[in-house]
């Protein structure tokens, strides 16, 4: 039982990466850039999400009203200001922006919240369970989290594949320059992408700073999941992304299972065995 | 005299530091055809590209209905009534038929075609308007292309390369459709590789040799010979 047990919290765990990775592979799929900043704007949300709520005495969760906006603003202006200056046909540019945005919000949130650790509280939520079968508990807030994942994917699906911004999104995604004859401005397709994408991670920082505490410099190994996330469920596949969160979770939880030591590295194993064994995910999106 | 619809005057375009076109022009009046010709590299997609604003390196003028729009971004230029059936179709792979032909009428601009007028111009497409688009045939990928630069109901549509990689008999079907495409008082500037299609099917042709224009007029005014020394430059 104890197997089973940590299979299914590592499930509810890969909602989180789900998270983690959705905006990501949103970000890659319209505009082919690979966010090296995407764990610390987590992160960044994560501080920003801790600043309201000491300001206004807001609810962990309920601060997301206001964090989730804000985000998503930042994300509109941060692709008009930077990200679309670099975009174009050399994909090197706009990484290495994004790495020095990555080293810039690092040091940024050092100086502003020091070193020290944070975490959001939320109360009962964080601590409660329910016993699904003898031996398997389920918590509230891990049940949540997975639920808020498919929400958040299920919503980016729908908008990507049943909305005029979607068919906008994957035009440009295949031909910029056509899409721009049929009178869209992708610099502004590029800034909403962007603003979805942050809404998206605003909740993956709140989700993340409940779970665990939170310090300036656990972005890259967020980004690290998300990216691990994202190939293991196939570059493209907004629900490949949720599986691949999954895929990630349950490894974890089964190497910790073996040996609490063993967790990460058990994660990383299966990226590099995916990769080995079928290099373009479990779930590609179709070609052409 | 009818205002000009379209006038170019001293183009230049560039890619990077190599010059594509020197100081082309010529002007257009609505409703005419012009049979834009001139052999490979001349410069015939680039004059295209830079009218519908996709070359942003230029120089010179291009007043449409009265205004300068050479400064112009492409999605403004849309607005304006310019539409491009770009060389190799170019359809958004992703996208069905029937979203690759919305996205055309995404600058919806008051006029006879509609999806419903597509489809009555080109009926497969409405039997496989929810297939994706590289999963047509050529031809029928042309007529989505057609179809996309109609949606937006433009004044001026500039078709480069409608026979590109076509089978014959399909190159014969669309081009017997171009009356009706451009029959309603729809300007058109035709760029193609097979110079008697194209000359038969223009009012006007313009004849450009490695970025100047080397002979401009009615199709009829000049002979088979002039036009033919024109193209190869001799």
């Amino acid at each position: 039982m104890e197997w089973m047990n940590a299979i299914v919290q590592g499930v509810l765990v890969g909602g989180l990466y789900a998270l983690f990775a959705a905006g990501l592979s949103l970000i890659f799929g319209v505009m082919r850039l690979v966010n090296i900043a995407h764990g610390d704007l987590i992160v960044a949300a994560a501080y920003l999400a801790w600043v309201i709520i000491n300001a206004t005495g807001l609810p962990a969760l309920a601060s997301l009203v206001l964090v989730l906006p804000i985000a998503a603003a930042a994300g509109y202006l941060l692709q008009l200001a930077i990200f679309n200056r670099v975009l174009g046909k050399d994909i090197l540019p706009p990484l290495l922006v994004s790495f020095g945005l990555s080293v810039i919000l690092q040091n940024g949130l050092l100086v502003m919240f020091t070193v020290d650790s944070h975490k959001l509280h939320a109360g009962a939520l964080e601590t409660g369970s329910f016993e699904l079968m003898p031996g398997i508990d389920i918590g509230y807030f891990p049940l949540l989290t997975f639920a808020t994942a498919i929400a958040a994917i299920l919503g980016l699906q729908v908008m990507f594949y049943h909305t005029a911004l979607g068919r906008a999104f994957r035009a440009t995604s295949d031909d910029a320059e056509i899409a721009l004859l049929m009178g869209l401005d992708t610099r502004k397709i590029y800034a909403t992408a962007m603003a979805i994408c942050m809404a998206v991670v605003a909740l993956a920082g709140v989700f993340l700073a409940i779970r665990s505490n939170f310090d300036p410099f656990m972005g890259p190994g967020r980004l690290i999941f998300g990216f691990e996330a994202v190939i293991i469920g196939g570059l493209g596949n907004l629900w490949g992304t949720l599986v691949g969160g999954v895929a990630l979770g349950v490894a974890q939880g089964l190497g910790a299972e073996i040996d609490p030591g063993w967790q990460v590295l058990a994660g990383h194993l299966a990226f590099l065995a995916m990769l080995a064994l079928r290099p373009r995910g479990l779930f590609p999106r179709m070609a052409g | 005299m009818t205002e000009p619809l379209l006038t170019v005057e001293g183009l230049e375009a560039y890619y990077g530091d190599a010059r594509a076109l020197h100081g082309v022009s010529f002007s257009l009046e609505p409703g005419q055809t012009l049979a834009l010709i001139g052999s490979n590299g001349a410069g015939k997609s680039t004059l295209l590209k830079s009218i519908c604003g996709l070359v942003t390196q230029k120089r010179g003028r291009i007043v449409y209905r009265g205004a300068d729009i050479a400064g112009q971004a492409a999605n403004a230029i849309v607005t304006r009534g310019i539409a491009l059936v770009p060389e190799g179709r170019r359809l958004f792979p992703s996208l069905t038929v029937e979203e690759n032909l919305q996205l055309g009428g995404k600058v919806r601009r008051p006029g006879p075609w509609s999806l419903a007028a597509i489809y009555e111009l080109f009926p497969v497409l409405r039997e496989r308007r929810r297939q994706l688009a590289p999963l047509l045939s050529g031809g029928q990928q042309q007529m989505v292309a057609i179809g996309r630069a109609l949606m937006s109901n433009p004044d001026l549509i500039l078709l480069d390369e409608l026979s590109l990689g076509l089978a014959p008999v399909v190159i014969r079907d669309i081009y017997d459709l171009l009356p009706r495409i451009v029959g309603n008082g729809l300007t058109a500037i035709l760029v193609e590789q097979d110079v008697t299609r194209a000359l038969n099917s223009a009012s006007r042709f313009l004849c450009m040799q490695e970025g100047r224009v080397a002979l401009a007029g009615e199709p009829a005014a000049h002979s088979r010979e002039d036009i033919t020394r024109a193209y190869f430059g001799t």
